[in-house]
């Protein structure tokens, strides 16, 4: 529908929208976190999840300790190479659509443990991660700021066309391989089709 | 108009009908014209925490069980019973004190008894 006929409508006292944006606006303003912290990240995420930041306002508040209910996973800390495996199972879990916030320094690319031998160098190895957040740990205003973010790309996400949203095509996987404990690291190390890390022209 | 004074449970049974239902066919028909179905090994399994379950759910404790639960008895017994003997202890007369002793003594030979026949060693 054409805005400004919309907005000329709405002047008049008629509300008029699509079904896409009604779901939408459904959608964004109801998202459920799953309910896990994996390090000193977490920390900041029941800050937020407390009053005096109140995720809530948002709609995010009710955290789901069952992946089958939750549409956002706050993967917030440290993923030890231990725990990898079942992050990534937990996000199989989760029915679509679902989406991924990395938190912190850490869950974005290993953080101050990059170097070392037991921290997976950030969680878009191996799931599709839609919003990142800087910072070691990031303030509560960070995570809303993220959470603001993830509500405007769902709002902008499309119903039908040749644009519309991964999780309504059905040749879109919803599960992703789940990496295995291998005799030195991780097998595979990555998975391919979600990990595209930029490259790098060195002069 | 004259009706029948039980027409609203049908207008009742109506609403309960359709209350579920209707979410149920919403939700059928996102599916069938927006949503394609992804189910999967991870996402149909029967436990959700990340872990892989292993194992059989259908366990059995081995029958050994049952001298613990004997023995537990014993001290269970002995609480209940010196409790009220602790709280009523300085007004107790020679008698009373002398019969609880005998008590205790019983089941501490009971005890004695159990130890000596290697009851306290865990069963294998």
């Amino acid at each position: 529908m054409d805005e400004s006929l919309q907005s000329e409508l709405q002047k008049q006292g008629i509300w008029v929208t699509s079904m896409q944006d009604l779901y939408n606006w459904g959608r964004k303003n109801s998202i459920w976190p799953l309910q896990f912290g994996l390090a000193c990240c977490a920390i900041e995420m029941i800050a937020t999840a407390a009053s005096r930041y109140d995720i809530a306002r948002f709609g995010g508040e009710v955290f789901r300790p069952s992946p089958r209910q939750a549409d956002l996973m706050i993967v917030a800390g440290t993923v030890t190479k231990k725990m990898a495996p079942q992050v990534v199972r937990l996000y199989n879990q989760m029915p679509d659509p679902k989406y991924v916030i990395a938190m912190g320094a850490c869950a974005i690319s290993g953080g101050p443990f990059k170097q070392g031998y037991n921290v997976l160098k950030g969680i878009d190895r191996y799931i599709p991660v839609d919003v990142y957040i800087p910072g070691c740990p990031p303030r509560p205003e960070a995570l809303l700021h993220a959470f603001m973010e993830l509500q405007r790309k769902i709002d902008g996400q499309k119903l039908t066309g040749g644009d519309q949203a991964a999780f309504l095509r059905a040749e879109q996987p919803s599960e992703y391989p789940v990496p295995a404990f291998g005799a030195h690291d991780l097998q595979p190390s990555k998975n391919d089709t979600v990990f595209h890390p930029p490259h790098i022209e060195r002069v | 108009m004259h009706t029948n004074p039980y027409f609203f449970l049908i207008i009742f049974v109506g609403v309960a009908l359709v209350f579920p239902l209707a979410p149920l066919a919403l939700a059928w028909l996102w599916r069938h014209f927006f949503q394609p179905p992804k189910p999967g090994a991870d996402k149909n399994a029967t436990y959700e925490c990340g872990v892989e379950s292993l194992g059989d759910a259908q366990i059995q404790f081995r029958s050994q069980y049952y001298v613990y639960g004997i023995i537990f008895l014993i001290f269970d017994v002995e609480a209940i019973f010196l409790i009220p003997f602790a709280v009523a202890f300085t007004g107790l007369p020679v008698g009373a004190f002398v019969v609880i002793l005998v008590f205790l003594l019983l089941l501490l030979e009971g005890l004695v008894w159990a130890w000596g026949k290697g009851g306290l060693d865990w069963a294998k």
